[in-house]
């Protein structure tokens, strides 16, 4: 069996963009400020935390097919060139699988609402960045040598299944080196159909991006050990009952194992899945904590804040679990293999906050 | 697991089609369908769901749908709730699983293609949301069945099966890449067998968009024809149920067909334009025919995938040419849109069982609104309905953004 290790991490959040600034967020483990998001015909603002304009602008954005792009895909691209970032060179065949729930919603909202104004003057410019591929179609122009690339769509859980079928790509030796990005943007339209379902939940946007390669000397410490499988909701299988499917499959963990979750601090949607970890033994992050509910994006922090932590050698092994909001819970354990540590990773060791655990 | 996965001794299995559903604007079903493709009908007409009195075209060809959905599992509370491509989903869905046989099963994969999923509730959502702002009610089962994966989760309720859900969105090649990944999963070993299809329902914003990008033929569009204008788009789905031909064997399961090769590549060349000599559409073809180990010259019908706009079809048809090299000109080739229109990501998976409906029945679908071919059509446009031999039929998906799907399927004896 083929062994898949993490090659590379790569972060855009509402803490920054870049691993670091993902890092140091959630080292100091205070949930990041909340800003404002205005709702049409309400006179109280949603709450949101918002990706900070990047500074210095990332060169990249000056590539023609960036000029016009959505945030979406500048979050996509930056989180994967900065997992890609210590390759060099890089290598003939790229995979690139790009996980989005809710995708381009500002170009959308743009689009449909000119439509509905004046459907004659709506903008084709617009229109073809509201296709959920257009991100992976940007970044595959951009780096130019991708030779497979999907676009896949689901709750937060469907990161670990772009995870699995990068390794599938890997392993069946069809890539090189393979890039799992997930990523939302902010937009009031999503978090007021977020707010429908928890008035109290704060929206988080960015993405989260990890690089993989079958080479263990590329890589940055970290081995992808098992996926669980994709336990799917269904009227006889609860989002409970899934979480506790999910955590069968994983090892009961230890107390130098972390567990990193995607536990946000909303009591109702968090149940399920602090159900089924009570008794952990280890230590936890809790990355929705500090940077909102960031839906695919969260998924991806998490992946990136596991195998980072677990770089910095605190830890034997790191356990994900992503229970998604409405289709189904899967799990992942990344396991530390003796490399060096990533290349994105700075030197301190992460220190887990009370907020963060 | 997901990851690490079993171990697969021997060769890859073989891949039947044992099931089959199909909802387009001819109809709902494989006989309706297989008899306006085989007459070469063509189904456009003016648009009916929204308002198109503002916009430069005004024809689509829509699906009628029957008023009641086949019995399943399904709660009367939660159809009402579904949507128009939920039901066309479902439609196909239904067809595909009655034919295959298959029972309820639990760890049985769905692989869906979609490019809008239930994008009319959010259109829906979206006007609430703004007209009526204080108004929630039904704004949170829009927003959560707006999600495919929520219509995906339909399927599996209704039908009584439970496994993975994946839902791939590549654009127009979405359906055809679907039903690659469920070849994959079958021939990986990661799967006995899969449920796999794209669906799409005609929606304003899309509508509009291509519109806006005056990509629409104002009359109906005419692929390969030498004066073509655009596009035209239409609506439906299409599933097929496909499993290791030992199972099928082992059942007894009537085979439609057998999907043997599969090619997916990506084109950089620009976001809504292909690469002018096809360079990505040759790759998946040759992709697919190494797959199955077939030789150009041994395909007996191409189904492209023929927009009817001026870029998409020259380059297709250069890629065509270039991959059957003195070939194209005894390979009949024809584009299904011409009379049903683009299904986007439905579009890949219907024309994927109209290759199964050629292979089963013996017929080429035509072209009839074709008047003058491209002359960089090296290869014969089927333009009279025809039976014809045809034991390999080779079926191609362009995306939007750059994805290609080819699927290429074989007769089953």
């Amino acid at each position: 069996m083929n062994r898949v290790f993490v090659i590379g991490l790569g972060a855009v959040s509402p803490a920054g963009w870049g691993v670091p600034a993902l890092r140091a967020a959630l080292d100091a483990g205070e949930p990041l400020p909340i800003g404002r998001i205005e709702r049409p015909g309400w006179d109280r603002p949603l709450n949101a935390r918002l990706v900070p304009e990047p500074s210095p602008r990332p060169a990249f954005l000056a590539h023609a097919r960036f000029r016009r792009a959505s945030p979406l895909t500048h979050y996509v691209a930056a989180a994967a060139l900065e997992a890609l970032g210590g390759v060099q060179p890089l290598p003939p065949r790229l995979g690139l699988v790009v996980c989005l729930q809710i995708g381009c919603v500002q170009y959308s909202h743009r689009f449909y609402k000119e439509v509905l104004e004046s459907p004659a003057a709506a903008s084709p410019i617009l229109f073809p960045e509201t296709v959920f591929a257009a991100p992976a179609s940007h970044l595959a122009a951009l780096l130019g040598n991708v030779s497979l690339v999907t676009t896949l769509l689901g709750d937060p859980a469907v990161f670990l299944q772009g995870a699995a079928l990068a390794a599938d790509w890997l392993t069946e030796g069809r890539v090189d080196l393979a890039l799992v990005a997930g990523a939302e943007e902010a937009n009031w339209l999503r978090s007021d159909a977020i707010w429908h379902f928890d008035h109290g939940c704060v929206t988080g946007a960015g993405a989260g991006c990890v690089c993989l390669g079958l080479e263990a000397g590329a890589s940055g410490g970290v081995e992808l050990s098992a996926l669980t499988g994709a336990q799917t909701y269904m009227s006889s299988i609860s989002r409970g009952r899934a979480a506790q499917l999910m955590r069968s499959q994983l090892p009961a963990g230890s107390a130098t194992e972390l567990l990193c979750d995607g536990l946000q601090g909303c009591r109702r949607l968090d149940a399920p899945e602090r159900a089924a970890w009570q008794g952990w033994p280890g230590p936890r992050l809790s990355p929705k904590r500090v940077l909102g509910e960031g839906l695919m994006a969260a998924s991806g922090w998490q992946c990136v804040a596991a195998c980072d932590a677990l770089a910095r050698g605190d830890f034997t092994g790191a356990t994900l679990s992503v229970v998604g909001c409405n289709q189904q819970a899967i799990g992942a354990r990344f396991v530390r293999s003796g490399g060096p540590f990533c290349l994105s990773c700075s030197p301190e060791s992460p220190k887990l906050s009370a907020a963060g655990r | 697991m997901l990851f690490p996965r079993p171990v697969r001794n021997g060769p890859p299995p073989r891949v039947a089609a044992t099931g089959a559903g199909i909802v387009t604007a001819y109809g709902s079903g494989w006989r309706v369908n297989a008899e306006g493709f085989r007459a070469g009908r063509t189904a456009f007409r003016p648009v009916t769901l929204f308002d198109v009195s503002r916009q430069r075209s005004k024809l689509a060809a829509e699906a009628d749908l029957p008023d009641t959905l086949p019995p399943t599992r399904l709660p009367a509370r939660q159809i009402s709730r579904l949507d128009r491509a939920s039901r066309m989903l479902l439609l196909a869905a239904h067809e595909a699983w009655g034919q295959a046989g298959w029972e309820p099963a639990e760890d049985l994969p769905l692989v869906l293609g979609t490019t809008s999923g239930g994008m009319l509730l959010g259109e829906e959502y979206f006007k609430r949301a703004v007209g009526s702002p204080r108004a929630h009610r039904g704004q949170p089962t829009r927003a959560l069945h707006y999600q495919p994966q929520t219509q995906g989760r339909v399927v599996a309720e209704a039908l009584g099966f439970s496994g993975p859900i994946i839902i791939i969105a590549n654009a127009c090649a979405s359906g055809g890449n679907a039903l690659g990944l469920a070849w994959e999963m079958i021939r990986g070993g990661r799967a006995s067998r899969v449920l796999a299809g794209g669906y799409d329902a005609l929606t304003q914003l899309v509508y509009a968009g291509f519109d806006a990008l005056q990509t629409i033929s104002p009359g109906g569009c005419r692929p390969f024809d030498a004066h073509r204008d655009g596009l035209s788009i239409g609506e439906g789905a299409a599933v097929v149920a496909l499993e290791t031909l030992e199972s099928a064997g082992r059942r007894g399961a009537d085979i439609l067909g057998e999907l043997i090769g599969y090619g997916s590549t990506m084109d950089c060349h620009h976001l809504t334009q292909p690469h002018p000599e096809g360079e990505a559409a040759l790759a998946a073809m040759r992709q697919a025919c190494a797959a199955a180990q077939v030789h150009p010259a041994d395909i007996d019908y191409v189904n492209a995938h023929g927009t009817g706009t001026p870029q998409n079809d020259s380059s297709e048809a250069a890629a065509i040419n270039r991959w059957a090299g003195r070939h194209a000109a005894g390979l009949p080739v024809s584009s299904t849109k011409a009379g049903i229109g683009h299904l986007l990501g439905g579009a890949g998976a219907v024309e994927a069982v109209v290759c199964l409906m050629v292979l089963r029945e013996q017929w080429l679908p035509p072209e009839t609104t074709v008047e003058t071919p491209d002359p960089i059509c090296r290869f014969p446009l089927v333009r009279q309905p025809a039976d014809a031999r045809c034991d390999l039929a080779l079926s191609n998906s362009i995306g939007f953004g750059g994805a290609n799907a080819t699927l290429l399927f074989r007769r089953f004896p």
